[in-house]
C-alpha cells in the first residue's frame, strides 16, 4: 500500500483522512507556530542584547556577551533541549522546575538560535560604514542616541537577510520538540501515518514546513524593503510588491547558518 | 564528595558510552561534509551551466530540501529506505549530507560568482577549453573564498548530528538520553554531552575565524 505508487493509487481516501484528522493537525501547526513565533521573538531579543553587548565599552561586559554567546552556540541545540526537559527537574531547591513543554521549546529555540543571531548583530554593527561613526561625533550626538538614530537603522537593513535564514533554521529546528513532548504538526503528522501511509504523511508534513517557511521569507522581506526604504537605499514597500516573494538568498559571510 | 544532585559514579560509567557515541557523531560529520563538500560543487555546477529545463527542477529541489527540517527528512528517509538499506547509521549520514548540499551550493555559487570576470575572459582569451578553465581557473579561486564558511558548516553539522535521535542512531545525545531513562539519572550524562560538544566546537570555530581573517 506504500510507496510512490500507493501514493498516487489512495490520494483520494488518503485527503479524506487528512480532513477528518484536521483538528488534530492544526493543533500541531498551532504548536509548531508558537513556538516558531516566541522562539524567535525570544532569539532577536537576545540576539540585539547580546549582540550590542559584545562591541560594548566595558571589557567585563563584552567578555560576558562573548562566554554567552560561545556556550549556547557551542551545546548543540537538542542537548538543551533535553538539559531544559530532563535535568532542570532533577536539580535541587531552588531550581528543580519543571517547566510546561512550551516553554521548554521556547527556551532552548530562543537561546540556541538567539546566539548564532548576536553573531549576525555583532557583525553588522561591525559592517556600517566607519565614516557614520565620525558623522555622529560631527555632529556632536550623544554615543546612545548616535547608536539608535544612526547605527542600529542602518545595521538593522543589513542583518534582516541573515536574520530571515536564522528563523527558517529555527523553524526548522523546532520540528525536534516532540522529543520533549510538545505535541507539533511533526507529532501529529506521524500519528496520522500508519492511516495514510509514510508517502502521503511525509510530503504533507513537508509541504507544510514548506509553506510556514515561505511565510518568515515574506515577513522578513517585507521588514527588508521597509529597513532599506526607511534609510533611502530602496523603494517603498507600496511600489515593490514583487519583492516580497524573492527566494531567500543565503548570506554565506560571517558564522554557519547565516 | 558527592552532592546529590551530582553523582560523579554516573559520571564516570556514563563517560566512556558517550565517547562511544562520539565516535558515531564524528563518523557522521565527517562522511557528512564529504557528501556536502562533494554533491555542493556539482548542484553548483548543474546549476550554472545546466539548460533550464534541468535547472529549474534542481534549483526548485534544493530550495525544497533547504526550507524543510531536516527531522522530517531523516525520519521519512529512515521509513521508506529501511526495506532496503539496512544501516540505519548510512541513511541518516546521507540524509544529513544531501541537506547541507543544499547549503554548500550556495557558498559554492557566491564562490563561483565572486571570481572576477577578467578571470573567464582570460580563459577565452587563451581559448582554454570548457572544462579546463573550470577545473584550473574557476575553481581553485571559488573553493579558496569558500573555505570559512565550508569549515562553519561542518561545524553546524556536527552540532546537528543529535537529530539522529529521531531515528535512534546510538550517537552520543542519544547515549545519554538512553542512559538517563534506564537510571532515572539525567544529570551527568546529558551535561557532559553539552560540554564534550563545546570542548569539540569551541576551538574548531576558533580556528575557522583565523582561517576567515587570513583568507579576507
Amino acid at each position: 500500500m506504500d510507496g510512490v505508487i500507493g501514493f498516487f493509487e489512495k490520494l483520494g481516501p488518503n485527503l479524506e483522512i487528512l480532513v477528518a484528522r484536521m483538528p488534530q493537525i492544526l493543533d500541531g501547526i498551532q504548536a509548531t507556530v508558537l513556538a516558531t513565533a516566541l522562539g524567535g521573538l525570544l532569539a532577536l531579543v537576545i540576539a540585539i542584547v547580546f549582540g550590542i553587548a559584545q562591541v560594548a565599552k566595558y571589557a567585563a561586559v563584552r567578555i560576558a556577551a562573548r562566554i554567552f554567546v560561545e556556550f549556547f552556540r557551542g551545546t548543540s541545540l537538542v542537548v538543551q533541549l533535553f538539559w531544559l526537559a530532563f535535568v532542570l527537574p532533577q536539580l535541587p531547591y531552588p531550581f528543580g522546575w519543571r517547566l510546561a513543554p512550551l516553554v521548554v521549546a521556547v527556551l532552548a529555540l530562543g537561546l540556541n538560535y538567539g546566539a548564532y543571531g548576536a553573531e549576525v548583530v555583532r557583525g553588522s554593527i561591525g559592517s556600517v560604514p566607519r565614516g557614520q561613526y565620525e558623522a555622529i561625533s560631527a555632529l556632536s550626538l550623544s554615543p546612545m542616541r548616535g547608536m539608535f538614530r544612526v547605527i542600529i537603522p542602518q545595521a538593522w537593513a543589513l542583518m534582516l537577510p541573515s536574520l530571515s535564514n536564522l528563523w527558517i533554521q529555527l523553524l526548522k529546528g523546532s520540528a525536534i520538540v516532540s522529543t520533549v513532548l510538545l505535541y507539533d504538526l511533526y507529532f501529529r503528522v506521524e500519528q496520522v501515518r500508519d492511516q495514510t501511509g509514510t508517502w502521503f504523511a511525509f510530503l504533507f508534513a513537508l509541504l507544510a514546513y514548506y509553506l510556514l517557511a515561505w511565510v518568515i521569507v515574506i515577513i522578513m522581506n517585507a521588514l527588508e524593503v521597509r529597513a532599506k526604504h526607511k534609510i533611502g537605499r530602496g523603494p517603498a514597500l507600496s511600489k515593490s510588491w514583487g519583492m516580497l516573494f524573492r527566494a531567500p538568498g543565503s548570506v554565506v559571510k560571517g558564522g554557519a547558518l547565516v | 564528595m558527592n552532592p546529590s544532585w551530582w553523582d560523579w559514579n554516573h559520571a564516570a560509567t556514563v563517560f566512556p558510552l558517550l565517547l562511544q557515541g562520539f565516535k558515531i557523531t564524528l563518523l557522521a560529520t565527517v562522511l557528512g561534509t564529504l557528501i556536502a563538500v562533494v554533491l555542493g560543487l556539482v548542484v553548483a555546477i548543474i546549476r550554472r551551466i545546466a539548460p533550464t529545463i534541468i535547472r529549474n527542477p534542481v534549483t526548485w529541489v534544493v530550495e525544497f530540501i533547504r526550507m524543510t527540517p531536516l527531522v522530517v527528512q531523516l525520519v521519512f528517509a529512515n521509513l521508506v529506505l529501511s526495506p532496503y538499506i539496512e544501516s540505519t547509521l548510512a541513511i541518516g549520514i546521507w540524509v544529513l549530507g544531501i541537506h547541507y548540499t543544499t547549503y554548500m551550493a550556495e557558498v559554492y555559487r557566491a564562490g563561483i560568482d565572486s571570481v572576477a570576470k577578467g578571470q573567464w575572459e582570460a580563459a577565452t582569451a587563451l581559448s582554454l577549453p570548457v572544462a579546463r578553465t573550470w577545473r584550473a581557473v574557476v575553481i581553485p579561486q571559488a573553493i579558496r573564498n569558500t573555505l570559512p564558511a565550508l569549515g562553519n558548516y561542518a561545524i553546524s553539522m556536527f552540532k546537528e548530528t543529535p537529530f539522529f535521535v529521531v531515528i535512534y542512531i546510538p550517537e552520543m545525545v542519544r547515549v545519554a538520553q538512553t542512559y538517563g531513562g534506564d537510571t532515572f539519572r539525567y544529570t551527568e550524562s546529558i551535561t557532559l554531552a553539552g560540554l564534550i560538544f563545546l570542548v569539540a566546537s569551541y576551538p574548531t570555530s576558533l580556528l575557522i575565524r583565523r582561517l576567515e581573517k587570513k583568507l579576507a
